[in-house]
């Protein structure tokens, strides 16, 4: 089998914008976003709450059509859901009714693959996982650690060019969302699978990816791409390195700015007093 | 497939790293992270050990609560208790049950009591059927709501009972009518509570299915009918109970046989102990009517249980 793995799976975004019909008119989620992922790069999209990114990706994800712009997945033009696209949600999303085994052959199932076939992939699958021994548990009888690495198994068996998730550790308590990130970049490593990340925790944006898209508040916008020149596998140890933590420091500077600058309305005049809105020189362009 | 390069695929590096791990450890932190839930594993013996050790309390008040019942209604009985409600003319529950071991010298009780179940299995089913389909489309398909919810609005809150006459005109035979009554009352709470089933489904699991691939015709089948089981299961066993109250009221007014025409008959020809024997048999099949429906749902929901048992 040829690795050709690598020379598919390109996400492209160009001058997208998104927006929703309210009550009194309509709001901007997304505005004249363009972004790229290269076959089988890992990249995240990080900004403040409300900002816009999950709305990005749902529309990447084909769930959401955007008002304008173009979005291509290996240059064909996305109109709705497709094999080619696996999402991890946040919400875990198992079918509850399903073993963890049913869970992960059911993209293999609507793909037509025949019951012996699919069981022999769902369990090869689920035992470089390690889940092997839960195959026949029910998605409640599992922790959310496990419950989401079921999840990525799930969305993994078809063999989608691409994987989009939206905050898949977003709900997991500290200790397993660590662990949880290295057992994504030791599988990401393996496979070199695309991945558009979504998230807010800088930590995990840069201990996983190669670039990191940060956006603004809303009308999301695309405020600095920066890239992550950290030695690859990574480690939880490189955390400590130096390189690391400049990035941090780059990183959250920006979503600070963004974060106040959203907050701004919301926050009576006294409530921003002593926090300093301006970076001076060392602005956006400094990092960018 | 490349599915299965996950395994073959060698570990590609952009540079060494002096603190690489080595990727067999994909797995390891979280076995120590996250251990089994050992409640989980438990062998069938202790299982049952357990049940038993869990149940013998309950079973003991279950005893102690229809030995008092008993106990009351044979005191108030023998002594012909009359405080403003009277007891003069009730049987004591010696005599319901003689008269239980009477009637059946004759296969007469029990064809009454086959006949009724007949026409509960008849009407509960086929309003489970339609129900349950109707509501699935209600649920998933906004044009069909607005086109059937009308309509089926303004039939819901007529009582079942008050479909007897026009039910006798409808149906060609009597048989029919009392099966349909039964169907009517068992059918709205069945399409409510699918539709609620439907409507509580949380819409990221049809994302992820449409993500895998599933086509809008299978979704309901594979993803609407088993995400929304719960709820059906709730407006089954309402549907049951509704269904009983429909057909013991359709017997009594238009019925020839069954133990709703049973006690009605008991009390035209004044048999007092008759009277009684119908209502516990009334209560005895919708007991074991509704214990069905509780099984059927431990079958047909495995995970359900499962999950209470591992929180437990």
């Amino acid at each position: 089998m040829t690795h050709s793995q690598a020379s598919q799976g390109h996400i492209d975004v160009r001058d997208l914008g998104i927006r929703f019909p309210t009550r009194g008119g309509s709001m901007e989620a997304v505005q004249s976003v363009s972004l790229h992922v290269k076959p089988g790069e890992f990249v995240s999209l990080i900004g403040p709450s409300g900002c816009g990114k999950s709305t990005l990706l749902n529309a990447v994800a084909g769930f959401i059509t955007p008002t304008s712009g173009t979005m291509t997945v290996d240059d064909q033009g996305i109109s709705g859901p497709g094999p080619d696209r696996g999402v991890v949600f946040q919400q875990y999303s198992l079918f509850p009714w399903m073993t963890v085994r049913k869970n992960v052959e059911f993209g293999l199932k609507m793909h037509g693959m025949q019951r012996a076939e699919r069981e022999r992939q769902a369990r090869t699958l689920l035992g470089l996982a390690g889940l092997l021994s839960f195959e026949n548990h029910y998605p409640d009888q599992l922790s959310g650690g496990m419950k989401q690495r079921v999840g990525i198994v799930r969305a993994l068996a078809t063999s989608p060019q691409v994987l989009l998730m939206d905050e898949p550790f977003g709900a997991l308590d500290a200790q397993t969302r660590v662990v949880m990130q290295e057992i994504l970049t030791n599988m990401w490593q393996r496979l070199r699978i695309s991945v558009l990340f979504i998230t807010h925790d800088i930590d995990e944006a840069i201990f996983l990816s190669d670039r990191i898209y940060v956006m603004t508040a809303r009308p999301g916008r695309i405020k600095a791409e920066i890239a992550v020149p950290l030695p690859r596998p990574r480690t939880p140890e490189m955390m400590a390195s130096t390189a690391f933590i400049t990035l941090v420091q780059q990183v959250r500077a920006l979503i600070r700015e963004e974060s106040l600058a959203s907050m701004k309305g919301e926050l009576k005049e006294g409530g921003l007093v002593g926090l300093s809105t301006d970076l001076g020189p060392k602005g956006v362009a400094h990092v960018v | 497939m490349r599915v299965a390069n996950w395994a073959q695929a060698p570990l590609t590096r952009d540079e060494p790293s002096p603190v690489a791990s080595p990727p067999t450890v994909l797995t390891e932190p979280v076995k120590t992270a996250l251990p089994t839930p050992a409640a989980l594993v438990t062998p069938t013996v202790n299982r049952f050990r357990t049940w038993l050790a869990q149940q013998w309390l309950p079973m003991l008040l279950g005893v102690v609560s229809i030995g008092a019942v008993l106990t009351a209604w044979h005191l108030a009985t023998l002594y012909k208790l009359d405080l403003y409600i009277r007891f003069n003319n009730i049987p004591t529950p010696a005599a319901v049950f003689d008269k239980l071991i009477e009637v059946n010298q004759s296969p007469q009780f029990l064809t009454n009591i086959g006949i009724s179940v007949r026409r509960i299995l008849l009407g509960f089913f086929g309003a489970a059927a339609s129900g349950i389909c109707l509501g699935l489309l209600i649920g998933r398909y906004r044009i069909f709501r607005m086109l059937s919810l009308p309509a089926l609005e303004v039939f819901r809150p007529i009582p079942a009972i008050a479909w007897v006459p026009m039910s006798i005109m409808l149906w060609p035979d009597n048989e029919v009518s009392i099966v349909f009554i039964t169907f009517i009352g068992a059918f709205f709470p069945i399409l409510l509570n699918t539709i609620h089933g439907v409507e509580a489904i949380d819409p990221v699991l049809l994302r992820a299915a449409r993500c895998l691939g599933c086509p809008e015709r299978k979704m309901l089948w594979q993803i609407m009918l088993p995400a929304a089981l719960p709820h059906i299961f709730t407006g089954l066993a309402v549907g049951m109970g509704v269904a009983w109250v429909s057909l013991i009221a359709a017997e009594m007014i238009s019925g020839q046989f069954g133990i709703g025409y049973f006690t009605w008959e008991a009390y035209s020809l004044i048999s007092y102990a008759e009277i009684a024997l119908g209502m516990i048999t009334i209560g005895v099949l919708g007991l074991l009517c509704s214990g069905g429906i509780r099984l059927a749902a431990r079958l047909v929901m495995p995970w359900r249980t499962a999950t209470s048992q591992g929180g437990a």
